[in-house]
């Protein structure tokens, strides 16, 4: 694995910046918390990771651990291996938009390769990089779970699937141009029915 | 264990009958059969991750980890199939290919477990191609040594430091292959008793800082010996080449230490060569200067011709010595000699100033009150083993100041008054087995016996006392202490015996290894100091008696539960140093006095008849008699000082200590540094 | 082929609203209150009697996992739905929760209820964010129309359901990594015994099922359970969703009849093999896990547990990988070893320190460059992890290359030699 990978790494870094919940997700705790027994908020720093991580530009620094660790009285270190073993947790920064392009076989049997070099052709940037613009980091990872419609690239929250090098250039231009893309089967299914 | 608890089992089909709470593996080592492990260690929880403990359970597909099997009746287990052989050796393969072959230079070398293990179940020839992975070396803090790459991620050291320092600040990074065992952003771990992290490791990934590279375990010499650091007497083993100590180590015993020990008694053993007195001194001129035995016993026997002398006992001498010393003053015809100079108050009673409850079982408490007694700092086992109860349901309160200990407490509030108060009521109301321990913060600063009558009759309405056991505590941090006040070293009933003291009275003051006579009251007095360390007791005395260390003679010191603990002598005494015993004979043989004592044997023996229980090493003293008040209270309003403020520098050794200095520096946060600066 | 009628899963595709509107019209909640009423132990009865087996990969019989829970213990008792899908090849769940998410709401109360537990929670893979936002939607429609909450239907059954989301951990679908995760730790697997029955989410009696398990559930018990027990065969029985991937001209997901034949599936459901049957390599039947079949097996092999299993294989997931001859079937091996080198949690030795070794000698292998005494050794090591690990990733690693020196050796050889000769 390499070490650059915003996900699985064990180097947490500063950011420099205080971090306080916004007044939103300060609510939105609240609630999280209510879904486990009172005595085990442990239970929550998952769904505040993942809070935190929004609030932060899409990653998670050493002083959003401190405090997802004050706000659920947990050790630091014990958020802190939390961080490292997911995947999803961004230890670094990256760009606006997170491309993961599934590596695994079933993907790769239909093409993945030529979608991943498509990418970082058009994004302008090698795997575990992030494009000069901060428009794009892009990486490989596992099974996205949606493989009878590989390729799949996952980029922020929306998997786009069914893909060929086409399809992919046109993903990633309509992002560099604004233009909003179809998310989902690039070619017209509707899920994953046999078409 | 009663009949039914029993089951019967097989073992490599040997009929055997077990209690049936046990695991797999600890059947297995009952009967005898030796089973490898190294992420199982019986102080901590289980963790089965290394699987190296497997064996073939009859009937079952696939071998099972007996560290983590629970038996059943009739079940038959199998430890020495080819199955389980070649299980184990697969193991030992995966654990040794991404581990340095670096034994030569490990400091672990030649007690690591998995450099034994590798010679029953290695392969000769490594079938590893691969490159070797290499892991960063992580900080831990001055006293910790880490060598990352040699890991193998039994997390012993994450489960101590969670479950027996308390301290969460270890864990295990990252998953996979790149799973990493390190401290939160590499901060160095906090707890007293942190050393243990390097006996646990099975491997050299964890090694001591101060002993990296001093010596192969088979060039030393081991002693049997106690930490005097502290009241608790934990058990340890010195070793050493020649004149010289390389390290401390546990020893167990379950009724004391189990298998830790402080970091103090661990690290601060460089301070045993600093500063040391070599040889007797004299102050001439204002200034001290070396002389010979001879001449300072001279000077000191025209003292003591005619002087009324007091001898005040330091905190971390031993019984012999106390023994000599009352033996002198009996013969000079004296009896003025304190131990308590730090004004400690007790009652007659051994119940009043000894820990009462075993400490073994504190942990059965489920209700603690702590009373003027930082027990983190103070006695770190004996905080241990409240931790231990915190983790059983107990709920600690806490009176004296609002001190952070490392588990959760209510404060109570600062006044003995506030045991009155409504939410401790209610909370001994519910308690089957309170305990309460009261610590140096009050109990030096009591000025009245009623107010220790009062803790008594309360502990007695509260049924921390009742006809089976007595859960009333008194601690302190010295070694000492007990020991001294069973031999009558100090006067009795009297709250405050060295703030009372009527120092015109004296016109001499002997101080074995006591600081206290550099204080003021003491500046128109003759001064002799009996010592090792150049302290202030040594800096401001007119005659300088060099005594050895405790690692330097026999000694015996009673803990404070009342346990008498032989620490055994390692190496001749530095420089010119005598024994108290034979410098307190010379005296008395030149000033005619019938001292009685002709040798060490003698003195034991001696020292036997008068108090038999304290030659009965290990045992608890037995005491017939029981403070008994039960009458209203009335507790006095006092003060609180707590002693130790800066664990590292608590006494002389530990002051002279490099090691300990770092450890000030660099795990204590900045203010209390600040502070004790 | 299976009629659809007798689909379970009436909008698996989404082409239908996915929510409460949608799937009344599909017959959800009719009448669960009366479904309710039946006593705990029926309804567990009734599951057991029609042989449904777990989807989630082991193929437990569901009923009887449910039986195990303990009676009136006074304690709460959770059922928690595994809902992290990650094994590669497997895309099932994904459909039921975002296009049919109330079969599985439905299939929660009534699982829970039959095992007195009250609460539920469903943990979802993080990267669902689309499925776990429809599923969060379908609860709460649920919730607003009292299905479920307190006196969920009218039943007087208190149910809450809460849902989880994991981020990024394939070891978080094993069951007790699952709970670990629930708690808040890292997702590595509990030491068994003691099992979740006993001791299970925040130390209380727990069951754990996959979506499809209790999705099913609801149908199961209105239609009957010899309804699903005429659909397939003993043990075996009633419908599957198949997700079908890699070499096929239609990839697709797919409800069929338990024990369709492997190649009917694929024919029928994928528009067949890339390039013709004849241009077929191998199968893996049940996800990245369960070792492949070469051509002539996938020609007769019925899609069921035990005839799978017959063969060496297994259902497991029903995620079918499809392998043509255009591709190497080594490197589809040596992706799988990286994705088990990837995903181990790293908590024992044999996966932590074999996955790695494991991958690094399967690079080699798609280079041809290793001998056939290290292809002995690479099975050696697989041999070595299997079975001796705390949970079955260790076994999960080591089928896949097991399965490809069985079927490939003599190819696996050649490589090496040809490479041999080139250089
Ligand atoms: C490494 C590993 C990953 C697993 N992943 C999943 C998964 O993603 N989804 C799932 O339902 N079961 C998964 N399982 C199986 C679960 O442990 C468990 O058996 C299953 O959820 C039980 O549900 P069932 O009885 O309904 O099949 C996995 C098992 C292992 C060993
Ligand atoms: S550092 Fe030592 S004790 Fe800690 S996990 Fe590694 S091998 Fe075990
Ligand atoms: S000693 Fe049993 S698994 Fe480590």
């Amino acid at each position: 694995m390499s070490g650059t990978h915003p996900g699985l790494s064990n180097n947490f870094i500063h950011s420099g910046e205080k971090f306080e919940w916004s007044k939103d997700n300060a609510k939105s705790i609240k609630k999280i918390i209510s879904k486990y027994p009172s005595e085990r908020k442990q239970s929550a720093v998952m769904p505040l990771l993942y809070l935190a991580q929004e609030q932060n530009n899409n990653w998670i620094s050493i002083e959003c651990i401190e405090t997802v660790a004050e706000t659920l009285e947990m050790p630091k270190i014990r958020v802190t291996e939390v961080v490292s073993f997911y995947s999803m947790y961004n230890t670094q920064p990256v760009g606006k938009n997170l491309v993961q392009v599934c590596r695994t076989s079933p993907c790769w049997l239909r093409g993945s390769n030529k979608v991943t070099d498509t990418i970082c052709k058009q994004a302008k940037c090698g795997i575990n990089e992030t494009s000069e613009d901060n428009l794009f980091t892009v990486v490989e990872v596992e099974c996205l779970g949606a493989c009878s419609n590989g390729p799949v690239v996952q980029i922020n929250n929306d998997f786009f699937e069914d893909l060929d090098e086409e399809s992919t250039k046109k993903i990633i231009d309509n992002i560099k141009n604004n233009i909003p893309n179809t998310i989902g089967s690039q070619k017209g299914r509707k899920s994953s029915e046999n078409a | 264990m009663s009949e039914d608890q029993n089951i019967n089992i097989k073992i490599n089909q040997k009929e055997i009958q077990v209690d049936k709470n046990l695991t797999v593996m600890q059947a297995c080592e009952i009967a005898g059969e030796e089973i490898p492990r190294f992420c199982y260690h019986d102080k901590l929880s289980i963790a089965g991750n290394c699987r190296m403990c497997l064996v073939e359970i009859e009937k079952a597909p696939k071998l099972v980890s007996s560290c983590t099997m629970p038996l059943m009746d009739g079940m038959s287990i199998i430890t020495n199939s080819k199955k389980v052989e070649a299980g184990r050796k697969g193991v030992m393969e995966f654990l040794l290919i991404n581990h340095p072959l670096d034994c030569p230079i490990c400091d672990q070398g030649g007690e690591c477990d998995l450099q034994d293990q590798a010679m029953y179940y290695g392969f000769d020839k490594s079938r590893f191609k691969e490159n070797k992975r290499a892991v960063d070396n992580k900080n831990m803090g001055p006293l910790v040594n880490t060598i990352m790459t040699r890991c193998i991620h039994c997390t012993r050291c994450v489960r101590f430091a969670t479950e027996v320092a308390g301290v969460s600040e270890l864990g295990m990074l990252g998953r996979g292959e790149n799973a990493e065992i390190t401290t939160y952003l590499e901060q160095s771990i906090t707890s007293e008793l942190s050393g243990n992290v390097i006996d646990l490791c099975p491997v050299g990934a964890l090694t001591s800082k101060p002993y990296q590279f001093k010596a192969r375990p088979w060039e030393l010499k081991r002693t049997d010996s106690i930490d005097i650091f502290d009241s608790v007497g934990s058990n340890i083993r010195i070793d050493s080449r020649a004149q010289e100590i390389l390290r401390v180590t546990p020893r167990a015993n379950e009724y004391i230490n189990e298998e830790w020990i402080t970091d103090k008694v661990r690290f601060n053993y460089d301070g045993y060569y600093q500063q040391r007195i070599d040889s007797p001194y004299i102050k001439k001129n204002n200034k001290l200067e070396p002389t010979s035995w001879a001449d300072v016993l001279k000077t000191l026997k025209l003292k003591l011709e005619r002087s009324n002398p007091l001898a005040l006992i330091g905190d971390q001498v031993d019984l012999e010595t106390g023994y000599s010393i009352k033996k002198f003053m009996l013969s000079y015809g004296k009896n003025n000699v304190e131990c308590r100079t730090d004004d400690q108050a007790i009652l007659s009673n051994l119940d009043s100033y000894r820990f009462n409850t075993p400490i073994s079982e504190i942990e059965e408490a489920d209700l603690i009150i702590l009373i003027g007694t930082n027990t983190k700092l103070e006695a770190p086992i004996i905080n241990h083993k409240i931790f231990k109860a915190y983790n059983n349901g107990a709920e600690v309160f806490n009176m004296g100041e609002d001190i952070s200990l490392n588990y959760p407490t209510h404060y109570i509030g600062s006044q003995l008054e506030d045991l009155n108060s409504n939410k401790l009521t209610k909370a001994l109301k519910q308690s089957k087995n309170p305990l309460v321990i009261v610590g140096p913060a009050y109990l030096n600063n009591i000025k009245s016996s009623d107010t220790l009558e009062s803790l008594f009759s309360f502990a007695q309405k509260n049924k921390i006392i009742d006809d089976k056991k007595n859960n009333l505590n008194f601690l302190n941090s010295h070694a000492s202490r007990v020991g001294q006040l069973l031999l009558g070293n100090t006067s009795k009933n009297n709250c405050q015996p060295f703030s009372s003291i009527n120092y015109q009275e004296y016109d001499l003051v002997m101080s074995f290894s006591s600081e206290v006579i550099s204080k003021n009251c003491f500046k128109d007095t003759y001064k002799v100091y009996f010592g090792h360390h150049g302290d202030e007791g040594a800096m401001c005395a007119d005659i300088v008696l060099p005594t050895p260390l405790y690692t330097e003679k026999n000694g015996i010191f009673v803990n404070i539960e009342g346990r008498p603990q032989e620490a055994k002598k390692c190496h001749n005494p530095i420089g010119l140093a005598k024994e108290e015993w034979t410098i307190l004979k010379e005296l008395s043989n030149q000033l005619s006095l019938s001292f009685e004592i002709e040798s060490f044997e003698d003195l034991r023996s001696k020292l036997s008849q008068e108090f038999p229980d304290l030659m009965k090493f290990q045992q608890i003293i037995e005491f017939s008699e029981n403070s008994n008040f039960d009458k209203p209270y009335n507790f006095e309003n006092c003060s609180i000082s707590y002693p130790i403020e800066n664990f590292y520098m608590s006494d002389v050794i530990s002051k002279n200590s490099i090691t300990m200095a770092k450890c000030v520096e660099e795990i204590l946060p900045k203010p209390l540094l600040e502070k004790t600066a | 082929m299976l009629s659809q009628k007798d689909k379970v899963f009436q909008n698996l595709h989404g082409f239908e609203d996915a929510f409460l509107e949608g799937a009344l019209k599909r017959g959800s909640w009719s009448n669960t209150k009366e479904i309710l009423s039946k006593s705990q132990n029926d309804i567990i009865e009734l599951v057991k009697s029609s042989q449904l087996r777990g989807r989630g990969g082991a193929g437990f019989s569901t009923g009887l996992k449910w039986s195990f829970m303990p009676k009136d213990t006074g304690k709460q008792h959770y059922l928690v739905v595994n809902a992290d899908e990650s094994e590669p090849g497997t895309c099932k769940d994904r459909e039921i929760i975002r296009n049919d998410p109330h079969t599985l709401i439905e299939g929660c109360l009534i699982a829970s209820y039959a095992i007195q537990a009250t609460k539920c929670y469903i943990y979802i893979r993080g990267e669902y964010h689309y499925e776990y936002v429809q599923l969060e939607k379908a609860i709460q429609e649920a919730y607003d129309k009292n299905l479920i909450g307190k006196n969920a239907c009218g039943s007087g059954f208190d149910f809450d359901l809460y849902v989880h989301r994991g981020a990024g951990a394939y070891i978080c679908g094993e069951e007790t990594a699952l709970l670990e995760s629930l708690e808040g730790k890292k997702g590595q697997p509990r030491l068994k015994p003691p099992f979740p029955a006993g001791v299970g989410l925040y130390g209380m009696p727990t069951t754990i099922n996959n979506v499809e398990s209790i999705a099913v559930v609801p149908t199961i018990l209105r239609r009957g359970q010899d309804w699903f027990k005429s659909i397939g065969k003993e043990n075996n029985t009633g419908t599957k969703i198949f997700c079908i991937s890699g070499n096929v001209n239609n990839p697709c997901t797919v409800e069929e009849e338990m024990g369709i034949p492997l190649q009917e599936l694929i024919e029928k459901h994928a528009g067949g093999v890339e390039g013709g049957w004849g241009n077929l390599k191998a199968i893996i039947p049940g996800g990245s896990s369960t070792p492949m079949l070469p051509k002539k097996v996938c020609e007769t092999v019925l899609m069921n547990f035990d005839d799978l299993r017959a063969y060496g294989s297994g259902l497991g997931t029903a995620g079918v990988i499809v392998v043509n001859e255009k591709n190497d079937i080594a490197e589809v091996i040596e992706r799988f070893a990286h994705f088990y080198k990837h995903e181990s949690c790293g908590q024992c030795t044999p996966c932590r320190e074999g996955t790695g070794w494991m991958f690094r000698m399967m690079q080699k292998l798609v280079r041809g460059e290793i001998s056939p005494e290290q292809i002995e050794l690479l099975e050696n090591v697989t041999k070595q992890i299997e079975g001796h690990t705390i949970c079955a990733l260790g076994d999960a690693a080591a089928w896949p290359i097991q399965g490809l020196i069985k079927n490939f050796k003599p190819e696996l050889i050649q490589k090496y030699n040809k490479k041999l000769k080139a250089s």
